[in-house]
């Protein structure tokens, strides 16, 4: 007996009939698919008893209130919390994966220093002592050598007690140059301030409201209070309140809305005056408020009929005039109707004369300090400190002008004008600041126009970011002090935007920080002592919390236990709502539109960037779980996509999907081509929120930051950005 | 025409051919037999490997202590079930050696001293896709502990951990019997475990819906019983489909 090939052949086939009747090949598929279907290093949620803590989210300026899960002390989920007067439950998707940005590879680990080039990424870990000590010695020197107005803040933070801490140590120091970001709140503030007399929030009574017209803004898209919109686009839904949208793409809010018109964009504030003109020529207006209550009526109201007929906006706007003429009539007739600008979120303050058009719109339908309208409301009221006592070199220092112009001659009504502000840093002309803190900001990623921002950088001694996650900014710093997460830390948020009711929140520790950082707040105070003098004696404070508690006092129970209070604020009467110098609402302004930026010769089309829930585009970037909720038409590997009506796309020979090079005077960028019908002609829209360098693999090369290519244009009536747009050209790839 | 010589050769080869055959099925019945014992006998004990628990615990005893297994295995607050205890909860009672086993001197030295977490190997431990209440079984349905877990709660040691090398999880979750043969409910927990004590709940064999049965699990008796309050009879449990659907059980 042999071991032939046949005996062999034959051993292996019985060998497989056997197999066949016992368990192994059933059991290893079982068990293999089991395996697969769980990679053992998928991470799992842990198991166990479920505690909540009630908090606020400051990852947006929204204030929703939120439910952070807890299984130990790992936080597992973050819900909305049920109840909460900005958000009852409702959360968005940057809110939800909160969990991600907690424990993400790309937190600040403790206090850096560079010690490569700037942006190398080459840091040295140093101590919390040595790195304050190195802040307050350059502080120090500059307050020496008589010139503090060369420290300047960059501060996203909202308008709690850390903002008023922020501010309180400028002027103790002796700088004027404190900036924020501004945002469309800024342009609609300075108009109440032009037509009320009166530095004032701006509120917006949505939920009582019964006819809204949006004048680009993103009512689902992010703008305002996020879930608070989706929350009243609900509503609206639900009692049949028509939404009105303007705006030269069908973006969702426009999908969702009742009507939807089409603009070119940049009229929007010769719609709104068209609007007012068929108001003011049909009667329509509210004439107790025009009548008893308001000032310069007469020459705005022959102005608006004068330079605003239906058949002259339709030529601006290239809207129908019969639209126009309905619109403005159902607007009217609603009795609670209101309109509201700011486009997408609202994140670049726009034109001064768009504000006062869609204000004046209201104030002529009576829209003011009404049930479902617009509502001045006071700012934080939670912060009497008592004043500060600043020395001489302080005194001298808050005398300087600020670097962005605000606050004094043309621009005396503004606060503050971060275009102006790193525009001016980066042409050098005017004294530059040296050292910039930049705080629960990333300025180098959302301020438009980032070649700019850099090159303002670039003139500085000192960079500080103050950031928990490696952003570009923080990248690009000399010194990084990380400052808690805001599941780590305490913070009120004292009133969600564009809410008619003054909501203040906490912010609250869900878990001890998880790497080595500090509150910012308590750096601040750190700093203080360290330059010492009347800048330490500014601050009696043991720290932050403390601060905090002492701030809060009376509401400190009920925010922590809760998470928010609710002060319910009775806007003014009309008798007594408008301290200008007639002591009444003043009509005011006009059509005065900023031309974009770029040649219409060279870059005959217009880039218009747009916003969506599924993108963040502040200081708080995208997670890995929302940059995968966004549609393949969006994003593709590391392409975006620009949305291109197949009109314009076919003059440039550029089909669906193809790639192409999309140019504009600030830079160009390779993209892809998205066709859409629901986007006018000439037009060529980009998502915000792409395009990081810094963070992680999730967010890194994917896309284009639109900022890169879009530059900010200055409103010559209000200093602030109005762009919406910049001239550009494709051409295939 | 044959030949004597082809003839002979026929025979021959023949002959040879019932040698030659014999080798072959000699040879499948070799292979056969080995990859029997290979599949029967070496597979499973290759397949597990042995892990001793933490150290020893003796349910018996605790019951007698503590009267109950709600005890230490109860619903939280929210319905949750609390599985094994936690730290937290046996030190309630063994903040200092009660006893004098050596067990609970390591548990109290080496877990209570030191506030770590007991690492017990969990026999019951099911993948992570699995989506389970026991509320809607206990409670609801007023299943026994032991309909499932066996009766544990007699049993003076723990008996040793086989885990899977593949899958990570426990022999008791695909049995003991590597065929896959039970004698009792608890002897296995696959799905298609729970999916049987299902059909026999409701009086269906059948995995396609037999009249009166709303799902492949559930018979419209039985949906009041399990959902009383919130759900209509015969809509199933998914408010989407109005039946029952994967991610009932499924995660
Ligand atoms: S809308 Fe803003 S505040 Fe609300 S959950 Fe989202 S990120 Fe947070």
């Amino acid at each position: 007996m042999k071991l032939d090939r046949r005996s062999f052949l034959s051993f292996v086939i019985g060998g497989a009939a056997g197999t066949a009747v016992t368990p192994l090949p059933w059991k290893l598929m079982d068990d293999v698919s089991i395996w697969s279907q769980m990679w053992p290093w998928t991470p799992v949620p842990a198991d166990g008893a479920y505690t909540y803590v009630q908090s606020t989210c400051t990852l947006c300026p929204g204030g929703c209130g939120i439910a952070v899960r807890k299984v130990d002390k790992r936080v597992v989920k973050i819900e909305g919390m049920a109840g909460h007067p900005v958000n009852d439950g409702g959360i968005c998707p940057l809110g939800l994966s909160g969990p991600q940005m907690l424990y993400s590879p790309t937190r600040v680990a403790g206090p850096l220093k560079r010690i490569g080039k700037r942006g190398e990424g080459k840091w040295a870990k140093i101590s919390w002592d040595e790195a304050v000590a190195e802040v307050a010695a350059k502080l120090s020197d500059l307050r020496e050598s008589g010139h503090p107005e060369q420290l300047a803040v960059f501060n996203g933070a909202g308008r709690g007690t850390f903002s008023a801490l922020v501010d309180r140590f400028m002027t103790v120091y002796g700088s004027p140059n404190l900036v924020r970001p501004a945002t469309f709140e800024d342009a609609y503030e300075m108009a109440v301030y032009r037509m009320h007399g009166q530095q004032a929030m701006v509120g917006f009574d949505l939920e009582n409201a019964n006819f809204v017209i949006s004048f680009g803004s993103g009512v689902i898209d992010g703008w305002g209070s996020p879930v608070r919109m989706i929350r009243a686009k609900s509503l609206w839904k639900d009692r049949k309140v028509p939404l009105v949208q303007v705006e030269p793409r069908l973006s969702n809010t426009a999908a969702k809305a009742d009507r939807w018109l089409p603009i070119r964009p940049g009229t929007e504030a010769a719609l709104a005056l068209g609007l007012a003109n068929v108001i003011l020529s049909e009667g329509l207006f509210d004439r107790n408020f025009v009548d008893y209550y308001t000032n310069g009526f007469e020459a705005w109201r022959k102005m608006v009929l004068d330079g605003f007929t239906p058949e002259k906006v339709a030529g601006i706007t290239g809207v129908d005039k019969d639209f126009i003429v309905v619109l403005a009539r159902d607007f009217a007739k609603a009795g609670a109707g209101v309109a509201i600008c700011g486009r997408g979120r609202g994140a670049t303050p726009g034109g001064l004369d768009e504000a006062m058009a869609v204000h004046s719109l209201n104030a002529l339908v009576g829209a003011i300090n009404r049930k479902g309208g617009v509502w001045t409301l006071p700012g934080n009221e939670e912060v009497n400190w008592p004043e500060v006592e600043t020395d001489e070199t302080a005194a001298n220092g808050m005398q300087r002008p600020r670097l962005d112009g605000a606050g004094s001659g043309t621009f005396a009504d503004a606060r503050s004008l971060p275009n102006r502000f790193f525009a001016a840093q980066a042409d050098g002309k005017a004294d530059p600041v040296k050292a910039l803190l930049v705080m629960e900001g990333n300025p180098l990623y959302t301020q438009p126009g980032t070649e700019t921002v850099k090159k303002a950088l670039d003139r500085l001694d000192l960079l500080v970011s103050f950031s928990s996650l490696m952003d570009e900014t923080a990248a690009y710093a000399d010194l990084i002090l990380p400052n808690h997460l805001y599941l780590e830390r305490y913070e009120d948020v004292a009133v969600a935007t564009g809410m008619a009711t003054t909501v203040i929140g906490l912010a609250q520790p869900v878990v001890p920080p998880q790497c080595n950082t500090r509150h910012a707040g308590d750096v601040v105070l750190a700093l203080a002592s360290a330059i010492g003098g009347p800048v330490a004696d500014a601050f009696g404070w043991d720290g932050f919390q403390a601060c905090l508690e002492e701030t809060l006092a009376d509401d400190w129970d009920a925010l922590t236990e809760k998470g928010y209070v609710v002060h319910v604020a009775q806007p003014s009467h009309w008798s007594e709502a408008f301290p200008t110098a007639s002591g009444r609402f003043e009509f005011a302004g006009g059509y005065q539109p900023v031309p974009i930026e770029g040649d219409k010769g060279a870059f005959p089309l217009v880039l218009v960037p747009y916003d969506s829930l599924r993108l963040a585009t502040g200081p708080a970037a995208n997670t890995p779980f929302m940059t995968k909720t966004v549609g393949d038409e969006v994003l593709k590997g590391k392409d975006v996509f620009v949305e291109v009506n197949p009109q314009t796309a076919g003059s440039a020979g550029l089909g669906e999907g193809q790639a192409a090079v999309l140019s504009t005077p600030r830079g160009q960028a390779r993209v892809r081509i998205h066709l859409s019908e629901g986007i006018m002609p000439g037009l060529v829209a980009m998502p915000g929120g792409l395009g990081h360098t810094a963070y992680d693999d999730y967010l890194a090369g994917k896309g284009v930051n639109v900022n890169a290519l879009i530059g900010p244009v200055e409103d010559p009536a209000s200093g602030l950005d109005a762009a919406w747009g910049i001239q550009a050209k494709l051409a295939k790839a | 025409m044959s030949t004597k010589d082809d003839h002979g050769h026929a025979v021959s080869g023949d002959t040879a051919d019932k040698k030659g055959g014999a080798t072959i099925l000699l040879f499948f019945i070799l292979g056969f037999a080995a990859s029997l014992a290979i599949g029967w006998g070496v597979f499973p004990k290759l397949l597990y490997s042995t892990k001793p628990q933490p150290f020893n615990f003796d349910h018996a005893l605790h019951n007698r202590e503590v009267g109950d297994c709600e005890s230490c295995h109860f619903f939280r607050e929210d319905g949750t079930f609390s599985g094994v205890p936690t730290l937290a909860q046996c030190t309630d009672c063994h903040a200092d050696v009660m006893g004098e086993t050596e067990d609970e001197a390591i548990f109290v030295n080496e877990y209570v001293a030191k506030e770590r977490e007991v690492p017990w190997y969990v026999y019951s431990r099911q993948p992570d896709c699995v989506f389970f209440s026991h509320a809607a079984h206990v409670v609801k349905a007023k299943m026994t502990c032991e309909s499932c877990h066996g009766d544990i709660g007699t049993s003076t040691s723990l008996k040793p951990y086989q885990e899977n090398r593949i899958t990570g999880y426990s022999r008791d979750i695909w049995g003991y019997s590597i065929a896959g043969f039970k004698t009792h409910t608890y002897d296995r927990m696959k799905m298609d475990d729970c999916a049987e004590c299902h059909e026999k709940a409701v009086g269906s064999v059948d995995r396609a819906p037999a009249p009166g049965v709303v799902s492949r699990h559930f018979r419209q008796e039985v949906v009041p019983a399990i959902y009383p309050l919130d759900r209509q009879a015969a809509t199933g449990s998914s408010v989407q489909t109005r039946r029952d659907a994967c991610f009932v059980c499924h995660k």
